[in-house]
């Protein structure tokens, strides 16, 4: 295994009396792409909130990088500051940093709205502002909790192509929390599926590069998946794709 | 294939340092709370016994418990607490009434704002003092004067607060419910009062603290009892005690007058996340 990004060991979070994450070992190595999946309140946010130190462990051993940055679900933009400062809010101030986020926002294709307000942006335009936001700071570790969840169906498939796109350009760990089992599949180099407080499933995704829906594996891998969150589809689709 | 600890610390990974704040014992919290407090006493103590503060200028905190004692006893500080809070409470009724129902119209009916917010802006900018003797001579020396004062004196606040509240209502939120039927006051009733509460609850606040400036300012001038009297009183005898004892009562009933506040904030708006934190989910 190449050098690590995140090592956790016996990790425990308890809200109440409950063990939202009971005794989770996760590893992911430096330029790895892990999609975390889970049903709704499985701990998933929670775990993504501990590494980036938004929330703590009540047990375990936790390390990550320096250089991480999150991806919220909404896009968490200031909406008194223009898009670019936005962007590179909390940098020291700079014609170097100015450079930086304009380029940042050119990867994001907003080139043109580094002056706009936030508020004037779509839905999809401020979740890659504050995509950009996130890869300007050169990362080692993106967290990324949900990004497209609020996003519409067709800005979602262009996020997740962008998403995809960057991520194999910059090479940061990244940790994607998402309920979209496509979603995963598509982006992600491994799979975890967390539920009960535990990592049920962790495996290397197998299905070949673009990835196509279409394709027996990722159809096997999805079912496999769905089950895993408690989804029992029928065969039928099953002879529909391989045919 | 996987990773020792060790090997991942020497890789240069470091544990995430949350700053979240752990839960803090009641009593803890409290005594911190009542740190500030009781450190002005000691040092007002420790003035007067070592005759930094004589008598004349300041009683210290002994006679003046035997002030509050003297007072209580003959029945003096009893009868001018009820005036003075009677006269306080009735004024703030009416002015943080007003201020409520005016900020209400300005803040949600368009025809409202047009037609009322410049002249109550204008009526705004007048210091409440600047109304004692015109009050005078409009009432007489009578309770009316003074319930008036202060209810002038508490009414802009709560008029600014009120339709600042209400003019950030989420208009989303107003146009959902009148697709459901709902008529206009009943959308200020099940929405914009509610969504306004916070905004509501701090102008409450500032025409409380509002209330007692205005009640020392009614009382100071020409009145036979209240606490503003036994100022005057005490003030003509120089009698530090008393004096000290009747800015203490102020003092208190602003303390009073905001704890009463956060009670209603936790009374009234019960889906407000506790501490401003949310409650932990997920």
């Amino acid at each position: 295994m190449s050098a690590p990004a995140v090592h956790v060991r016996g990790l425990r979070r308890v809200f109440g009396t409950r063990a939202v994450l009971d005794g989770i070992d996760l590893d992911i190595a430096r330029g790895e792409f892990l999609a975390l999946l889970g049903a709704s309140g499985t701990g998933k946010t929670t775990l993504l909130r501990i590494l980036g130190a938004l929330d703590r462990a009540d047990e375990g051993t936790v390390l990550v990088p320096p250089a991480r940055t999150v991806v919220f679900q909404e896009p968490r933009l200031i909406p008194s500051k223009r898009v670019l400062g936005n962007v590179t809010v909390g940098l020291p101030r700079g014609a170097a940093t100015r450079e930086t986020g304009r380029q940042a926002l050119a990867e994001v294709g907003l080139a043109g709205h580094a002056e706009a307000w936030p508020s004037t942006l779509s839905g999809g335009e401020a979740q890659r502002a504050a995509l950009a936001r996130a890869l300007v700071r050169e990362p080692q570790l993106l967290l990324l909790d949900e990004p497209f969840a609020a996003l519409d169906a067709l800005t979602r498939l262009r996020m997740q192509d962008l998403v995809g796109d960057l991520c194999r350009r910059h090479r940061p760990a990244v940790l994607l929390v998402t309920h979209d089992v496509d979603e995963a599949i598509r982006l992600a180099d491994r799979v975890a599926v967390l539920r009960e407080g535990a990592l049920v499933r962790d495996e290397t995704v197998a299905v070949e590069r673009p990835r196509d829906p279409a394709d027996p594996a990722f159809a096997a891998l999805r079912r496999d998946l769905l089950a895993d969150l408690g989804v029992h589809q029928e065969t039928k689709t099953e002879t529909a794709n391989s045919n | 294939m996987t990773v020792t600890t060790e090997e991942a610390r020497a890789a240069g990974l470091v544990a995430p340092r949350a700053r979240t704040t752990a839960d803090r014992p009641r009593g803890l919290s409290l005594a911190l709370r009542t740190l500030g407090p009781l450190a002005l006493l000691a040092a007002w103590q420790i003035s007067s016994a070592t005759g930094v503060l004589t008598p004349d200028v300041l009683a210290s905190p002994g006679q003046v418990v035997q002030a509050v004692g003297e007072l209580w006893g003959n029945g003096q500080l009893g009868d001018a607490l009820s005036t003075s809070l009677t006269r306080a409470g009735l004024g703030l009724l009416f002015g943080a009434g007003v201020g409520l129902v005016l900020g209400v119209v300005t803040g949600f009916f368009r025809l409202g704002e047009e037609l009322l917010d410049s002249a109550v802006q204008v009526l705004r900018t007048v210091p409440f003092l600047a109304l004692v003797p015109l009050f005078m001579v409009w009432f007489g020396i009578t309770e009316t004067a003074k319930v008036a004062l202060i209810g002038v004196a508490t009414s802009f606040p709560m008029y600014v607060s009120t339709s600042g509240g209400v003019r950030n209502t989420d208009r989303k939120l107003v146009e959902a419910m009148r697709s459901f039927g709902l008529s206009r006051w009943a959308v200020v009733r099940e929405v914009v009062l509610p969504g306004a509460l916070p905004a509501l609850l701090s102008g409450l606040r500032l025409s409380m603290t509002l209330s007692v400036i205005a009640l020392i300012a009614a009382e100071e001038i020409n009145s036979t009892e209240g606490i503003g009297y036994l100022m005057a009183q005490a003030q003509n005898f120089s009698r530090t005690d008393v004096l000290a004892v009747c800015i203490l009562i102020y003092g208190l009933l602003g303390l009073a007058a905001d704890g009463a506040v956060r009670v209603l904030e936790r009374l009234l708006m019960p889906w407000r996340p506790v501490n401003g934190r949310a409650v932990a989910g997920r």
